[in-house]
């Protein structure tokens, strides 16, 4: 079942063209990769897909009951990494959207960011502070953030940017997990492609316009799959 | 010592600094936080050009430096995201030719007004009943956003894609930030004047960076340091300028919280 559907998707930078003509689905419980160059619009065709930016031509179905609950997990800003903050206050946060005007978090999404804190081991570190946590950490935490918002769906925009790769394959395996055992539909943004030959169903190779799409084992046959064969992963 | 607070300019003084710094406090953990510190001097500037500007054309100070630092506010907190001009060589150019323009216009309205000269170093004795009514309302509506809107601040603070993804309307928060923070630098500016109105915004978060792990820590221990370097740098001013004393309190606690903050995470 489809449950995400971009058609046509066009956005214009200045002059040229960020995506042209960009069409695919995804269906329920499937885990896709974008892959793709820097400046191929992985990152643009994300904010498309959660309705931050509209496309300049083309439309993204999507499922009303999805809409603002799609689980987030935005590249890092620098400010982002020593931010204040407990990891129980940014796992909370993960239900801004629900809370309408009520100032307070409801019993319901305390529990529910106190659940996804145990689902990815961080219950132990949840009065410690965001900024003193490693690397690999805080991207735990944000994912366990991003589960607070999503029913069934999360876009994860870069996640293993900076880790090492022990880190990276911790994080692969527990969105795999996630995928597998809790029914999460999982897109992630990436430019590792090995790793995205060997974890995800399947795979969107991005240059503005989409260049592949299908399993790892199609786009292995291909030219532009051909130098990473899922042998190969490192990770 | 606590004698002096018989008098009314004194009451004045009193009420209108701590709601002002309080204000400052809020709005400047937000402001540092999100890495736009350098937008309370720059309106600071611009608070300055627009009160010599109505010097100049004999206006009611107030009535322009209002309006046009909230502009301002918007232009640089919209400047900010957007990528072509840089947040922070947008501060400079409009604060150095708000500077500009307010000099040029002092001089042309003859160059001597004190009053002036009170907008530029702070005149915390000189507050009108007017000033206490409208710090009063100022922090009343900062205290009572941050209490409602808590966890969307929060949410947007640290994280604006995020806050965007899940339906969070930035923009309307972005606009209400740079109004209330345009309000605080106008009425902050007659305590410690142009100058340093930019250290009662920055300086008590800073503090309280350093040493508070959590958000809501940092929110509150950044409003009880604000008021603490408010109320002593007053006291101890006696005959020295009361706005800078107030600013070399702040500074005094930023050196100690920082001690204490590298004591307590070795």
């Amino acid at each position: 079942m489809d449950i995400i559907t971009c058609k046509n998707i066009t956005v214009y930078n200045e002059r040229t063209k960020a995506l042209d003509g960009v069409s695919f689905s995804v269906q329920k419980g499937e885990f896709l990769t974008i892959v793709g160059e820097n400046g191929a619009g992985k990152s643009t065709l994300a904010r498309i897909i959660l309705g931050i930016n509209p496309p300049d031509e083309g439309d993204v179905l999507i499922d009303e009951r999805l809409r603002g609950k799609i689980g987030y997990l935005p590249q890092q800003s620098s400010a982002q990494r020593d931010f204040p903050a407990s990891v129980y206050e940014v796992v909370l946060s993960g239900n801004i959207g629900s809370v309408g005007f009520i100032p307070f978090y409801s019993r319901a999404a305390k529990a529910r960011a106190r659940s996804n804190m145990e689902l990815l081991g961080i219950s132990a570190i949840s009065q410690k502070s965001y900024r003193a946590l490693s690397g690999g950490q805080q991207q735990r935490v944000l994912l366990a953030r991003a589960l607070c918002a999503a029913d069934e769906v999360l876009l994860l925009d870069e996640p293993t940017a900076g880790l090492d790769p022990l880190v990276t394959k911790e994080l692969y395996t527990t969105v795999r997990h996630l995928c597998d055992e809790h029914g999460m539909t999982v897109i992630m943004v990436s430019h590792d492609i090995p790793a995205a030959m060997k974890y995800s169903d399947r795979i969107l190779h991005l240059a503005t316009s989409v260049k592949f799409m299908g399993t790892p084992k199609e786009y292995e046959k291909t030219p532009l799959g051909m130098s990473f064969g899922t042998e190969g992963a490192d990770v | 010592m606590f004698d002096i607070f018989s008098y009314s300019f004194m009451q004045y003084a009193l009420i209108v600094g701590v709601l002002v710094s309080l204000c400052a406090a809020l709005l400047g953990v937000l402001l540092v936080l999100r890495r736009y510190s350098m937008i309370g001097d720059g309106l600071s500037h611009v608070g300055f050009g627009a009160l010599s500007v109505a010097y100049a054309l004999s206006m009611a100070p107030m009535a322009l430096a209002v309006p046009v630092v909230v502009v301002s506010a918007f232009i640089l907190l919209g400047m900010s995201e957007s990528k072509k001009i840089k947040g922070d060589s947008a501060i400079a150019v409009l604060s150095s030719s708000a500077l500009a323009i307010g000099v040029v216009a002092n001089s042309i309205a003859g160059g001597s007004a004190s009053d002036l000269g009170g907008y530029l170093f702070g005149s915390i004795l000189t507050l009108k009943k007017s000033d206490v009514i409208l710090s009063a309302v100022l922090s009343l509506v900062v205290i009572l956003l941050f209490v409602l809107f808590k966890n969307r601040i929060f949410a947007v603070t640290f994280d604006m894609p995020f806050a965007k993804s899940a339906g969070v309307h930035v923009k309307v928060y972005n606009m209400l930030l740079a109004l209330l923070i345009a309000l605080t630098v106008v009425v902050g500016m007659q305590i410690v004047g142009t100058m340093l109105i930019s250290s009662l915004i920055i300086f008590p978060a800073l503090s309280a960076m350093q040493i508070a792990d959590s958000f809501k820590g940092v929110i509150i221990l950044s409003a009880v340091i604000s008021i603490f370097s408010f109320v002593v740098g007053l006291l101890v001013s006696l005959t020295l300028p009361a706005g800078a004393m107030i600013v070399l309190c702040n500074l005094a606690v930023l050196l100690v919280c920082t001690v204490i903050g590298k004591i307590i995470k070795r």
